[in-house]
């Protein structure tokens, strides 16, 4: 079946390096460096970038970092909570802007 | 609840041979000698024999999903008497000084308190690898005291220290037994600090992923453990689940077999091999076969044909240089942080 994400191209990730390999290096080094431990542990970065995969609703994010935040020790109900977090910084960010409405509103009204 | 094994389901993995031919088939880049080989371990060699392991039988009370023997309720192999008096005598003479007793459920075996009394008679360290639930069993409480009376090292079983992953893993009602078990345990000191006697505990990702970082989750389970049961052990040992037997039953029939095996390819580790557990193992069947380790066990991958091929002619010094015989399934003792009876072996590539 035709779709626009296929699983198997999150192993092609490199050959967008291809066309421009200095920057795809610095990339990839700078990438490396993110997820290493620091003041914050390669698990609690996993979950992290877990989260943000879902804000940003990348598929292929999502696969690998379920299965990088299982491989550092990650529980199936962090992982959930993770994404409770994303979801509710969606949300509440809808909603904050209700007040740029709210604003609006009053500008508008009498 | 107990899965069924695939012998009692028919499955055509049940055969050895079908599950090296599927390992086989396999497209994966790279060989695991071709990896060796960049590493300089090729050909790889024991380096000597430190640890005897007895697997006594397939006998068991539980049938976990990922297990790599086919053990179950329905098996009936176990170790004849005279590999045991064999091994023993062999045991004696060697000066190995580790007795690694393994099943099934090794305390199934009839002479299992016998293999234990004679060896810590013969002065060497005995560990006992336990699925805890045994020790549930009426025939069976008072294996903790037995085993804590001996000395014997606990090396027990338990994935999670979350009821439902442990169960989804090894069956229903197995989460609460094994916790029960551990305060068995802990009673007579087992795990508690000074005591001597040695609690550890082995922990196998439930599912088709690697093992986390061996350090942090033992901090974690010492103190979610705790926490939530008042338990305390020694050390956790994480241990890939390698792709043979129930094991690559599941990798199978989820679709996850050829991205778990290019996992355990590409997170190959060349600081993982000289720790190998092969390397300093020898790994005895219930029928007195020879084999390099439990898993090559499990797959009828005897020892290298110029090496002694069973206890009965087993010799230490041409043992301890032995050629190690490897397949497709070893990359799962050398990814990432790399995997052995005793949990990690090396420091992390890139994890």
């Amino acid at each position: 079946m035709e779709t626009y994400y296929h699983p198997k191209d999150l192993a092609r990730f490199g050959e967008i390096g291809k066309e421009a390999p200095e920057l795809w290096q610095k990339f990839s080094e700078w990438y490396a460096a993110v997820f290493k431990e620091g003041a914050l542990s390669e698990r609690e970065k996993a979950l992290i970038a877990l989260a943000v995969a879902h804000t940003v609703q990348c598929p292929y994010c999502i696969d690998a970092y379920t299965t990088t935040s299982l491989e550092k020790g990650a529980t199936p109900e962090q992982m959930t909570e993770a994404v409770h977090v994303a979801a509710a910084i969606r949300g509440g960010s809808s909603l904050v802007h209700g007040v740029q409405m709210r604003n609006h509103v009053d500008k508008l009204s009498m | 609840m107990a899965f069924p094994t695939l012998l009692n389901t028919r499955s055509p993995l049940a055969d050895s041979a079908i599950q090296r031919a599927t390992l086989a088939a396999l497209p994966l880049g790279q060989t695991f000698d071709e990896c060796l080989e960049a590493a300089g371990h090729s050909p790889l060699r024991a380096t000597g024999v430190s640890v005897l392991q007895l697997n006594v039988g397939k006998r068991c009370n539980q049938a976990c999903h990922h297990c790599h023997v086919d053990a179950g309720p329905d098996r009936t192999e176990v170790m004849r008497d005279d590999v045991i008096e064999e091994a023993l005598r062999f045991l004696e003479h060697s000066g190995i000084p580790t007795v690694d007793i393994t099943g099934g459920a090794p305390e199934l075996h009839p002479r299992f308190r016998e293999i234990v009394v004679r060896a810590r008679a013969a002065g060497r360290h005995v560990m006992d690898r336990c699925n805890l639930t045994i020790t549930r069993l009426p025939n069976y409480a008072d294996l903790p005291e037995f085993l804590a009376e001996h000395r014997v090292e606990v090396v027990a079983s338990l994935p999670s220290f979350a009821a439902r992953q442990t169960d989804a893993q090894r069956g229903a009602g197995v989460f609460e037994g094994s916790i029960a078990a551990l305060r068995h345990f802990n009673t007579l000191g087992y795990g508690v600090d000074g005591s001597g006697l040695m609690l550890n505990l082995v922990t196998n990702p439930v599912g088709a992923f690697l093992p986390g970082p061996q350090h942090a989750l033992e901090a974690d389970w010492k103190r979610e453990l705790a926490r939530r049961y008042g338990i305390v052990f020694n050390r956790l040992y994480t241990i890939t689940n390698m792709p043979i037997s129930r094991y690559l039953e599941f990798l199978i029939t989820s679709g996850n077999l050829q991205a778990y095996m290019d996992r355990l390819v590409t997170a190959f580790n060349p600081a993982a091999v000289e720790g190998l557990m092969c390397r300093y193992t020898l790994s005895v069947g219930w029928d007195g076969r020879l084999y390099d380790c439990d898993f090559n066990q499990m797959i009828d991958l005897t020892t290298a044909p110029d090496a002694p091929q069973t206890i009965f002619d087993a010799n230490v010094s041409t043992l301890s240089t032995r050629r190690i015989v490897i397949g497709p399934h070893c990359f799962g003792c050398t990814a990432g942080a790399g995997s052995s009876c005793g949990g990690t072996t090396a420091n992390p590539k890139s994890r």
